[in-house]
């Protein structure tokens, strides 16, 4: 929780519903380099419990997540785990 | 390629498999699978493939839709009766996905048009309903070093099994030849439980799935025998004959062969697919 990531790519998924929130990250972070880091913004409620999670799941590293009023900020590393 | 958000959408509960993304995604939508038989067995297939979003799908039947395939040929209805199966089926994927380009081919397949047909295609499923197409469809693929899924069905039971020319079995090193005519049954004795067709379609349809995503175990030189009565799912490993006529080191069967058709009304052993 430094807040010193360097981001490198940003995508504003409020108001996008799950599953759909977690698809357009995952297929922005396929197509990141190794290394390079991803903020997302999120809805409270089901978005912020499960596409932290997903991405968690399919490999993919939780750096930071920051409340900002009825939002959230995530920050998500792609690593060298994956496929 | 890009996805665009209509295919983000649709395809979201598959890109969202960890073994998917949209890198296979993108497997899938520029895949070419060909489909022989519109019936029991290519219904589901077809229908499935499509939904996942495979991009060229060519469909091979020469039949037209009867009252008595409705009850397990859920692609069709009831008003596309004596439609051409082929034209009908490529009506209905069309509006399932339209993202797919369905190629119909109102033909029966011969030793004269069947390589014409499965040079644009990667993968073959099977899913024809006599011998003569059967086994033309195997030496075919063997002959161009396609994968090959097979399929058949009969009353309540059904098998399937993934033909990979040079790594696993074909259907000859099963079975060298057809059978005798006098020992397949009748058409008239031939039923089949509906819900059977589709089981065995989509064992065939999942098998496609994998390969063209490379995921999983293609289940090559695995024959799988289902039996709807006591829902028993077995395999059996099945190996490669040496001394296989088609497939083997020193074939016996170089060309093709139109074998006769065996049942006066139709040639199937396994009711109308």
């Amino acid at each position: 929780m430094s807040g010193e990531s360097k981001i490198d790519q940003s995508m504003d998924l409020r108001g996008v519903s799950c599953p759909l929130n977690y698809v357009k990250a995952k297929l922005k972070l396929e197509e990141m380099e190794v290394g390079q880091v991803l903020e997302i913004l999120l809805d409270d409620g089901e978005p912020i419990v499960n596409v932290p999670r997903s991405a968690k799941e399919d490999g993919y590293k939780i750096m930071e997540i920051m409340q900002i009023e009825d939002y959230f900020k995530v920050l998500v590393k792609k690593g060298n785990i994956i496929e | 390629m890009s996805l665009n958000n209509e295919q983000i959408e649709r395809y979201s509960r598959q890109i969202l498999l960890p073994q998917v993304g949209g890198n296979g995604q993108e497997k899938l939508l520029t895949a070419r699978v060909l489909v022989i038989g519109a019936g029991g067995l290519g219904s589901p297939v077809a229908s499935y493939l499509a939904g996942a979003g495979v991009g060229t799908l060519g469909i091979v039947d020469s039949d037209e839709v009867e009252l008595s395939n409705l009850h397990r040929q859920m692609i069709y209805s009831s008003d596309d009766i004596g439609k051409k199966k082929a034209v009908a089926a490529q009506n209905r994927l069309q509006r399932v996905n339209p993202d797919v380009k369905v190629v119909p081919y109102v033909l029966r397949l011969s030793s004269e048009n069947i390589m014409e047909v499965i040079k644009e295609y990667d993968i073959v499923v099977d899913g024809s309903d006599n011998f003569p197409t059967r086994y033309l469809v195997n030496d075919a693929c063997v002959l161009t070093k396609k994968t090959l899924i097979f399929g058949a069905f009969f009353r309540y039971e059904g098998q399937a099994m993934v033909i990979k020319p040079g790594e696993g079995p074909c259907l000859r090193c099963m079975f060298p030849s057809p059978p005798p005519p006098g020992l397949i049954p009748s058409c008239q004795e031939a039923g089949v439980l509906g819900a059977l067709a589709g089981v065995i379609g989509l064992i065939q349809a999942t098998e496609t799935l994998k390969l063209i995503l490379g995921i999983g175990v293609p289940q090559v030189g695995k024959l799988i025998l289902f039996d709807a009565l006591e829902m028993d799912l077995i395999k059996v490993n099945v190996g490669r004959d040496e001394n296989c006529p088609v497939c083997s080191e020193k074939p016996t069967i170089k060309g093709l062969v139109d074998y006769e058709e065996f049942c006066g009304l139709k040639s199937s052993i396994l009711p109308t697919s």
